[in-house]
């Protein structure tokens, strides 16, 4: 494994090359207070091409921010700038890593050759409609600056992720990916958000060996 | 100071710089606290609005220092003289808010006042510090069912690609960013854009506190990687199912004349979706920025009402 760090807006991002290949990229996208995996999981043996897995703000080797502050859609825009990096790439996202996934998808509709999403921790965040707000707090001797940040924790655990959201991103998709299957959905978790995307033509339940293979030819 | 800041400033003997300013660590990082008024006198918190900073306040706050209060102001993280911050989110503004509160050093409730996206802010304050407040103003931050006033459609697939795509690419390049430097008199011009009813001699003003003045010229303080424009799933009209559970006096007051920078809530919208027993005011021919327009009227009503009700 080597590991290459991109300097994003204000973070130092920890992008892993687990394994050589020929073919476009696949990236792995790693769940709430994970880091990224040391070697390609099981699931993904079947890939030729390179295997990278990013390691979000906060998480792993990446640098922790000062005072939280934690959104999916900065994350989204870790993920750019690995898009930035490699060009197109394929998507396996476990749990939160999923979910931004899909937003990363969305937003660059004709960058990413298709999305796994798996179980992991982070899948639901905060639900799919706002509940009572409040404020979170954490525990100043927990934050000696190492990973995975607290503030991370607590900040996308609990961040709103309403259904209409999800499906804006997954229309834009089907309206400028070209694929006609984009997103595939092997989770046996199922928050508002994912099934609201599951009515989508363009996403199906399948199986990920199965999924990756197709996105792989694309 | 300069002659030609000293110029500007005395262009507007009416509003005054803060008495006092410190700084208020947040959990890492430090905001900017000002003060007007007697420092032994009833608190009272101000909160800006986005892409605003403490400086906006120098027309209003003065007026109601005079009428007894100490008025309190923070500038948002990454705003006017507060750290720039690695993330920005509403939840950490909210965290920071109560922090300010917390350094006055009282544990008696306050009184609230916030503009725009701080009347937003205070509004969520009253719920999830209930204790701590003891009423809120919130001047032209009412939500409204169709969310903000200058919102992409989200049906419109190439609209939403370049809303998407834009604030993306803005991040691709944000760490190297820095303001555009420019004269007084440029930056005045560009704000008043996103402020056009907003007078130059104020918005020249609002350069001389809001802007710093570099080899190159004058650039706004305002962290760079901050782009305008809502970005994520988070709605102001999630607030509204909320706003009558709060069971503390309350005052709203909006501008009827629809801005770039307003949440174009209009007054039959705003007025039944407020607490019970609100006060309301829906003022003709003003705009967004109620407090600038009108400060001596909305710090008259302000007081009125901060006098029956404390």
């Amino acid at each position: 494994m080597t590991t290459t760090f991109l300097e994003h807006v204000r973070s130092r991002l920890a992008l892993h090359e687990l394994r050589d290949g020929q073919g476009h990229p696949l990236l792995i996208l790693h769940g709430l207070g994970e880091r990224s995996p040391s070697a390609a999981p099981e699931v993904v043996q079947g890939w030729r091409g390179p295997i990278f897995a990013l390691d979000f703000t906060g998480h792993g080797a990446s640098s922790v921010p000062v005072g939280g502050g934690y959104t999916c859609e900065a994350l989204m825009s870790d993920a750019d700038a690995v898009l930035a990096e490699l060009g197109p790439v394929t998507l396996l996202g476990y749990g939160l890593g999923g979910y931004v996934g899909l937003l990363l998808f969305g937003s660059r509709p004709t960058e990413i050759k298709g999305l796994v999403i798996e179980d992991g921790p982070g899948l639901d965040g905060g639900g799919g409609r706002p509940t009572s707000p409040r404020l979170l707090h954490v525990s100043a001797s927990d934050l000696d600056g190492s990973t995975p940040d607290p503030w991370a924790m607590a900040e996308l655990a609990s961040d709103i992720r309403p259904p209409s959201y999800a499906a804006d991103h997954v229309r834009q998709i089907e309206a400028l990916s070209e694929l006609e299957l984009a997103v595939s959905v092997t989770s046996l978790g199922r928050p508002e958000w994912l099934t609201a995307i599951l009515e989508s033509p363009v996403v199906v339940e399948s199986d990920a060996t199965a999924a990756l293979s197709t996105f792989a030819s694309l | 100071m300069s002659n030609e800041i000293d110029f500007i400033r005395s262009s507007l003997p009416q509003a005054q710089r803060p008495d006092r300013s410190r700084r208020v660590d947040v959990g890492g990082i430090e905001v900017s606290v000002v003060e007007w008024g007697d420092e032994t006198s009833q608190p009272l918190l101000l909160a800006h609005g986005g892409f605003d900073f403490a400086g906006t306040w120098d027309l209003f706050a003065p007026l109601l220092a005079e009428q007894g209060f100490r008025v309190v102001a923070w500038d948002q993280r990454g705003h006017g003289d507060s750290d720039m911050a690695d993330l920005y989110t509403w939840e950490a503004d909210m965290r920071d808010a109560a922090r300010v509160i917390e350094s006055l050093g009282t544990s008696k409730p306050i009184p609230v006042l916030g503009h725009s996206k701080g009347g937003g802010m205070m509004n969520q304050l009253a719920e999830v510090l209930p204790h701590r407040v003891s009423a809120v103003i919130n001047l032209d931050g009412i939500p409204n069912e169709r969310g903000f006033t200058n919102q992409v459609d989200r049906s419109d697939v190439n609209a939403l690609a370049a809303e998407l795509s834009g604030w993306l690419d803005h991040r691709r390049k944000a760490g190297q960013m820095s303001r555009r430097a420019d004269t007084i008199e440029g930056l005045a011009e560009r704000r008043k854009l996103m402020n056009p009813r907003l007078s130059t001699e104020w918005l020249k003003y609002l350069v001389t506190v809001g802007a710093r003045c570099d080899d190159d010229g004058w650039r706004w303080k305002i962290d760079p990687t901050l782009r305008f424009g809502p970005s994520g799933a988070w709605r102001p009209e999630w607030a509204i199912p909320r706003l009558r559970g709060l069971h503390v006096p309350y005052l709203g007051v909006i501008g009827t004349v629809k801005e770039e920078m307003g949440w174009g809530t209009t007054p039959e919208e705003a007025f039944p979706i407020l607490p019970e027993g609100a006060e309301f005011h829906a003022l003709a021919d003003t705009g967004h920025f109620v407090h600038i327009e009108r400060p001596d009227y909305v710090a008259e009503i302000t007081n009125d009402f901060l006098g029956r009700v404390l």
